[in-house]
């Protein structure tokens, strides 16, 4: 699939990439955005998303370019087919919004999430989670007698299912960081 | 020559620059370091208002009947967050505003000091974008990006946050040439190949039409009169919405009047069973749509739209474009021009016989009376009395602004000002001084009920002191009329709270402010009473007594389809159901 570059003011988003009307399923999509870095940007992405009424499974932001003062917002978010092209439209529509892609529709993408997990317990099962999170290439950070703190990195689904299996093994605390993803290629 | 200043003077100097000759406000602590560099000047003439709302609204008239920004200056914490509803209102009807709103200082700001309130944060989602500048040095660029993003693309208001210690401060002034340009540059010519798909649909159509919106009379009076130019070339019928009406002509022969909720029966039915759907910069509002499943079935439907988050948003079309209405209806017209000016005539006969079948149910017919003034009637005279003057209506919010919609006809854009999107009671005679204001000659009058013009009266206080003569001509039914008129289909005649008691002697309130107050209550007095009103030079209220139970028919009710309206009070009963009562 050609990669759809979505500008501002662009007449190729919502209004050429119709898809079937009828259909009302609910997608997932990965959203990157490149914004000016300048105070109350986060508030008006979010407050879009909270005013319109639209989900966000994930968000994650950073200043990107220090020079340019850019930062990169990536957000997962979940829709209909027409919801999906509604975020993206009023996305565009932000003044310090300067582009906003549709990973999921753009073409192959690689995302990753980082997880820091503190597993505390004694004698077997604290092998057992050791065990684990080398199967999983998580590290670990930090240990005690009675805990460690595992860091690792992979896509959302991989994390969950590392904290499935550390749950019973004593995970009592975990931090994610949300989905940073970019296309794939040049 | 950049030249060092203080952030005040810089307010001023910007304003200057960017052609502003009229700013309307309310001083304040946090904007005093401005108002003393104002009163050093007599390029920038300043309207003081009685709330800061009625700023706003007045802004408002002024940007809507002139195709100019309007300028709010207001002072920090109630200064700011009275202009809140105004600002909503600009944002939901796209009106060009530019508001500057004081600040603590940079220092205090988070502290709860005294008047301080969070307005970038207040009027973040109440506005198209917002500043808080907390360098001087930045000043003078802000300001005029802030110009360039009210009327650039979709017009919207800005605010700008301006802490007192930025305004005392001094730093190099850049004027607008040397100024940063915003990245903001929205796309304003339509693709090409999506207007030639429309031409061809033109071509084709057997039953088509024209629906517009106030997309053209923002895009300016060449997309009016490229829309005039097409209409009239391809023999086509053209409906608007409220915000539209002006853009083409009342006496046009293509006009079938306004749509929607109370629209025309005819445009409302053409709209229903058209081919060939053309939105002209409208978006497919609520109070047209009426149940979307339901909406114009049969239809291929062009959308032009400068806002791509406009488009599919709430009826899939099946051609967008997005661009300046002006821009691409030019382009439109060329293109059909040269491939031969074609339409199916045979076909367009019979859609036009439709068409004059459903104008023949005369859908705005009422019952006159020769004992008391019907708000029709009272309308119609208004109309036959002002017609063919340099008039401006504007209006405030409920049943007299739907009547003032299907009786008044507007020959021109910009000579209708009425809050749309938002449905703000209390806009019009703000409004009306703006619109005075910017056109110190015409005929300014506001369309009121009892109801709305109590919301901001206080304002006749600043039509005396800027000696703006408009008129208000109130529709006293002593009622919330459309309240009344839901509770009456929709509550089982129970009225909560519609009515007004207490009311003011509207004409001893005038007196009071100054102005001239008339009252009418016999229809045979009314032709002179309104020549009377029309001729007084300076403010008048107009108290006219009309009849009090009157309802506002054509209606499409809650949840039902354009084909099921409502012609009278016969068909009332169980009109709208226990799904519809839900929709506002």
């Amino acid at each position: 699939m050609a990669p759809l570059n979505i500008k501002q003011g662009s007449t190729r988003f919502s209004a050429y990439d119709l898809r079937d009307p009828n259909v009302e399923i609910i997608e997932q999509h990965t959203l990157a955005l490149v914004v000016d870095n300048e105070s109350g940007v986060l508030a008006r992405v979010i407050g879009l998303f909270s005013g319109r009424g639209y989900n966000i499974d994930s968000l994650t932001v950073a200043e990107v370019d220090h020079t340019g003062h850019r930062s990169r917002i990536t957000i997962v978010t979940r829709g209909t087919p027409q919801v999906i092209d509604q975020i993206k439209a009023q996305l565009a529509r932000l003044v310090p919004v300067h582009e906003v892609h549709d990973l999921t529709v753009e073409g192959p993408s690689v995302q990753r999430e980082l997880a820091l997990f503190k597993v505390s317990g004694k004698g077997e099962s604290r092998i057992e989670a050791l065990r684990l999170a080398e199967i999983f290439r998580a590290k670990v950070v930090d240990s005690t007698l009675e805990s460690f703190v595992f860091e690792i990195t992979g896509t959302p689904e991989k994390i969950d299912a590392l904290a499935e299996l550390m749950r019973p093994l004593g995970l009592s605390e975990m931090a994610r960081t949300g989905v940073a993803a970019l296309s794939r290629g040049v | 020559m950049t030249e060092v200043m203080s952030g005040a003077r810089m307010v001023v100097q910007a304003l200057k620059d960017q052609g502003v000759d009229t700013v309307f406000g309310y001083p304040g602590g946090a904007v005093l370091p401005i108002y003393d560099e104002i009163f050093q000047q007599n390029d920038i003439r300043h309207i003081l208002v009685r709330h800061e709302q009625g700023a706003v609204h007045m802004a408002e008239g002024y940007a809507r009947s002139t195709g100019k920004p309007g300028v709010v200056l207001v002072t920090s914490g109630p200064g700011a967050t009275n202009a809140v509803t105004g600002l909503v209102d600009a944002l939901m009807d796209s009106i060009p505003l530019v508001v500057i709103s004081g600040q603590v200082p940079t220092f205090m700001i988070g502290t709860d000091g005294f008047q301080e309130a969070d307005t970038v944060g207040i009027t973040r989602p109440c506005t198209k974008h917002n500043w808080l500048v907390k360098d001087t040095a930045k000043l003078a660029e802000t300001l005029h990006q802030a110009f360039h993003v009210a009327t650039h693309g979709r017009p919207g208001p800005v605010l700008i946050d301006i802490p007192k210690d930025v305004q005392f401060a001094t730093a190099e002034y850049s004027p607008p040439q040397k100024a940063r340009i915003s990245h903001y540059q929205p796309k304003v010519k339509g693709d090409i190949e999506a207007i030639t798909r429309m031409v061809e649909m033109i071509e084709t159509a057997e039953r088509p039409i024209f629906y517009t919106g106030g997309g053209v009379i923002n895009s300016g009076t060449a997309a009016s009169q490229l829309l005039r130019e097409f209409v009239d070339a391809t023999g086509f019928p053209i409906t608007s919405t409220l915000m539209g009406l002006g853009a083409y002509p009342a006496s046009g022969k293509g006009w079938l009047g306004m749509l929607g909720m109370h629209g025309l029966y005819e445009a409302n039915l053409a709209m229903h069973g058209c081919d060939l759907m053309i939105n002209v910069g409208a978006r497919f509002d609520d109070r047209i749509t009426g149940r979307v499943k339901d909406f114009s079935p049969g239809s291929k439907k062009v959308h032009i739209d400068i806002d791509p988050s406009s488009i599919n948003k709430v009826i899939r079309v099946d051609v967008p474009i997005v661009g300046d209405v002006g821009h691409v209806l030019e382009d439109a017209l060329r293109l059909w021009k040269s491939r031969g000016r074609k339409v199916n005539k045979e076909a367009l006969a019979a859609w036009w016989a439709q068409i004059a079948e459903w104008k023949a149910v005369n859908c705005l017919d009422f019952q006159n009376s020769d004992k008391l003034i019907k708000p029709q009637h009272a309308l119609q005279r208004l109309e036959a009395l002002t017609r063919g003057m340099d008039r401006y209506v504007t209006t405030e919010v409920g049943q007299h602004q739907m009547w003032a919609a299907q009786f008044l006809g507007f020959e021109a854009p910009n000579r209708w000002m009425t809050s749309g999107g938002l449905g703000t009671m209390g806009y019009g005679l703000p409004a009306s001084i703006g619109v005075q204001v910017a056109h110190p000659e015409a005929l300014v009058i506001n369309i009121a009920g009892d109801a709305s013009f109590l919301m901001n009266m206080q304002e006749l206080g600043t039509a005396m002191q800027f000696r703006a003569p408009v008129k208000q001509f109130i529709l006293n039914n002593e009622r919330l009329g459309m309240v009344r008129q839901w509770q009456q289909l929709l509550h089982g005649e129970r009225y909560s709270q519609s009515w007004s008691e207490s009311l003011p002697d509207f004409v001893k309130l005038a007196e009071a402010f100054g102005a001239k107050g008339i009252q009418c209550s016999d229809p045979a007095d009314l032709d002179d009473a309104i020549m009377e009103m029309i001729r007084y030079d300076g403010p008048v209220v107009f108290d006219c007594l009309v009849e009090k139970h009157e309802n506002c028919f054509p209606m499409i009710p809650s949840g039902r389809p354009h084909n099921e309206m409502l012609l009278g009070d016969a068909e009332t009963e169980g009109a709208i159901g226990a799904r519809g009562a839900v929709l506002v």
